[in-house]
């Protein structure tokens, strides 16, 4: 299992000042498979996301415990470059964050500042890349110049995974990315995250066990900072293990 | 224990309280509506008597006077350069002028009833055309201050008299010393350019000063700075000396500015880095709160793509924050350009006859400037006074229009 692991973790634990939010977590992320995270909330399924690439390091008082490896390196080792590390593995939000900037610039940044286009052709090239693997392109094609606030909601989501796409990850963290949209946009996103599955590891973080059974190979269900059971997905749904994953995914609860 | 009864909203007792709601919500509309108006009644009494009393310290009243230069004598070749002044004083020009308004006006008062700066029109028309000199002419000149405030209504009665004498020989025209000239003893010579210069100096030295350091502060604390007892004590300290009386800041300039580093009294370069001390708290607040405005997830969304501070701050919190600084900062330097008393503290009080040419040189500013004027006996500065106050208010309200503008125009919504 582990040489197919992008990432791994062994016991993690997470305290944000005196409060232990994650308690002895491991898991194994694979590269071709979407990992879905659920759990009732406050269960501690974000801030393990936000481990993985070192979000929570902007948090005053956060502190992680344990080994978290990309590819072997240890990511919370000295000589880890957290910049580099977030290139590396990038992030979507709950709430559509796009820059209040041109379309165009939105997927630009991230290029630019990582220095990843020699010329303006090129950058051109991977905005025009970036935008039709999110399956933006076509809406926006011809708009590039306007704002990105000015999109929907699902298009302003779909911009987000573009800019991430756009500096090349290897894993793309989710978090909760289609709680703020509406059916059609929830759709459109899951129907992307499966596009993209195989070329980048993916991480999903969702309240909605549906969405969990239907876009992940792989699914961890959390409980009060524990990680209770993480398996098949499709074996989780049909024959969980453990009596609180049972209770969790036919409503008792959560 | 009985059933409660439903609700009679038709009852007498419901319908008067709902009439005594509605009368409150009238009540309380007219009250702001009166207080709307009084506002707006202070404002206009305000701006018409300044204007009423000022807009005369824009005009000056000139006399026709005839005058024979023929015994001025002087070599073509000095009145071309930088000596021309010099050489012209030295003919005798003056003492030519006077003759002439003595002769002309005698029963009027003779020479007294012309400006001091007389004979300089008279110069500067002879520098213009030589061929003035050595024949007979007639230039418009400006009157002493007593027939100028008779003629616009509020003289003495000698004064009066002579303004009937004159008669039609009196004209009117724009006061260009006015803008163009410093501070005077004789208040027809006295100009608003001194002061204003001086003022737009110091303002400079102000801006360069306390935007920079006060920007560079309130993002600091912000961004960077953890939250702590020290940070505490520093946000505490900046927002009272936010409040400290701007005397304070006077004597703070004096003892350290003038006492400490030995810069020189009265100069721009000393004023601004007074207000820039007062100034500085306030950008920093204004700064501090247009950050936090910032949404979080904009530094999220940056940061997650592996922007590095440094970047998150300046490719996205400061243009964003950028409108609501500007703002701040323009209010805080539109107080440091109102501001007196820490310029009296530091010697920007003296009289001041030429306008500064470096930061420092002596030089007055313009509310110094109203307060030294609105201090003189002489009637002709009462005018000039409100004529300054009315200069004051229109480089604020240029100030604060501009901070309007550079709102809207970088204003981003999300």
């Amino acid at each position: 299992m582990t040489d197919h692991a992008k990432i791994t973790a062994e016991g993690v634990n997470v305290f944000y000042g005196a409060k232990q939010a994650i308690r002895n977590v491991s898991l194994h992320v694979r590269q071709d498979e979407v990992t879905a995270f659920i759990g009732p909330s406050g269960c501690g399924k974000s801030t393990f996301l936000r481990t993985l690439n070192r979000m929570n390091d902007t948090i005053a008082g956060a502190r992680v415990e344990g080994d978290v490896r990309l590819d072997g390196e240890d990511i919370y080792a000295r000589a880890m470059d957290v910049v580099q590390l977030r290139a590396r593995v990038g992030m979507v939000f709950q709430k559509p964050n796009p820059f209040p900037k041109s379309i165009f610039e939105n997927v630009a940044y991230g290029p630019r500042i990582h220095g990843l286009a020699r010329s303006k052709a090129e950058l051109a090239q991977i905005v025009e890349r970036s935008l039709q693997r999110a399956g933006l392109w076509n809406e926006v094609k011809d708009r590039l110049s306007e704002s990105g606030t000015a999109l929907s909601g699902g298009q302003q989501q779909r911009l987000c995974i573009a800019r991430a796409i756009a500096v090349d990850p290897e894993v793309i963290l989710m978090d909760e990315p289609c709680s703020a949209l509406d059916p059609i946009a929830t759709a459109r996103i899951e129907e992307l995250i499966s596009d993209l599955r195989g070329r980048y590891a993916i991480v999903i973080v969702t309240h909605n066990m549906q969405q969990a059974a239907r876009v992940s190979q792989k699914t961890a269900f959390f409980h009060l900072g524990e990680l209770v059971e993480y398996g098949d997905t499709s074996a989780m749904f049909t024959n969980p293990r453990e009596e609180r994953t049972k209770d969790y995914i036919t409503g008792r609860y959560g | 224990m009985t059933e409660r009864q439903p609700t009679d909203w038709r009852a007498p007792a419901m319908q008067r309280r709902l009439r005594r709601r509605y009368a409150a919500e009238r009540r309380f509309r007219l009250l702001g509506l009166a207080a709307i108006l009084a506002s707006a009644a202070f404002l206009a009494f305000l701006l018409v008597s300044m204007v009423a009393r000022g807009a005369g310290g824009f005009v000056e009243t000139r006399v026709a006077l005839p005058l024979d230069l023929s015994d001025v004598r002087i070599e073509g070749a000095r009145l071309m350069g930088p000596g021309a002044d010099l050489a012209l004083a030295g003919a005798g020009l003056e003492n030519a002028v006077d003759r002439a308004a003595d002769a002309a006006f005698a029963p009027a008062g003779g020479a007294a009833i012309l400006s001091d700066g007389a004979w300089l029109v008279v110069r500067d028309a002879v520098k213009r055309d030589p061929g003035l000199l050595g024949r007979r002419t007639v230039l418009d000149v400006p009157v002493a201050t007593e027939i100028d405030i008779a003629r616009k209504g509020r003289g003495t009665p000698e004064a009066e008299a002579s303004v009937r004498r004159l008669g039609d020989r009196l004209s009117s025209g724009l006061n260009t010393d006015f803008f163009a000239g410093a501070d005077a003893t004789d208040p027809t010579r006295a100009g608003i350019w001194g002061a204003l210069k001086g003022s737009l100096l110091t303002m400079a030295v102000t801006m360069a000063l306390a935007f920079p350091i006060g920007v560079l502060a309130a993002l600091y604390l912000e961004e960077y700075a953890p939250r702590n007892r020290v940070t505490d004590v520093i946000e505490v300290s900046i927002n009272n000396l936010a409040a400290v009386p701007s005397i304070i800041f006077g004597l703070l300039g004096l003892a350290v500015f003038l006492g400490t580093f030995h810069l020189p009294r009265s100069a721009a370069l000393v004023g601004g880095l007074t207000l820039a001390l007062m100034t500085m708290p306030v950008i920093v607040i204004a700064g501090r709160n247009a950050i936090k405005a910032v949404p979080p997830s904009i530094r999220d969304a940056a940061r997650a793509l592996g922007a590095s501070r440094v970047q998150v701050v300046f490719h996205h919190v400061l243009p964003l924050a950028l409108p609501g600084i500007l703002t701040g900062t323009i209010i805080g330097m539109a107080r440091a350009l109102g501001e007196t008393a820490p310029l009296l503290m530091i010697g920007m009080r003296a009289f001041i006859a030429a306008p500064p040419d470096r930061l420092t040189d002596p030089a007055t500013a313009l509310p110094v400037q109203i307060f030294l004027w609105s201090d003189e006996v002489s009637q002709g500065f009462v005018e000039k006074t409100s004529a300054a106050i009315i200069v004051l208010l229109v480089v604020l309200l240029a100030m604060n229009g501009l901070a309007i503008y550079l709102r809207n125009r970088f204003e981003t919504r999300w």
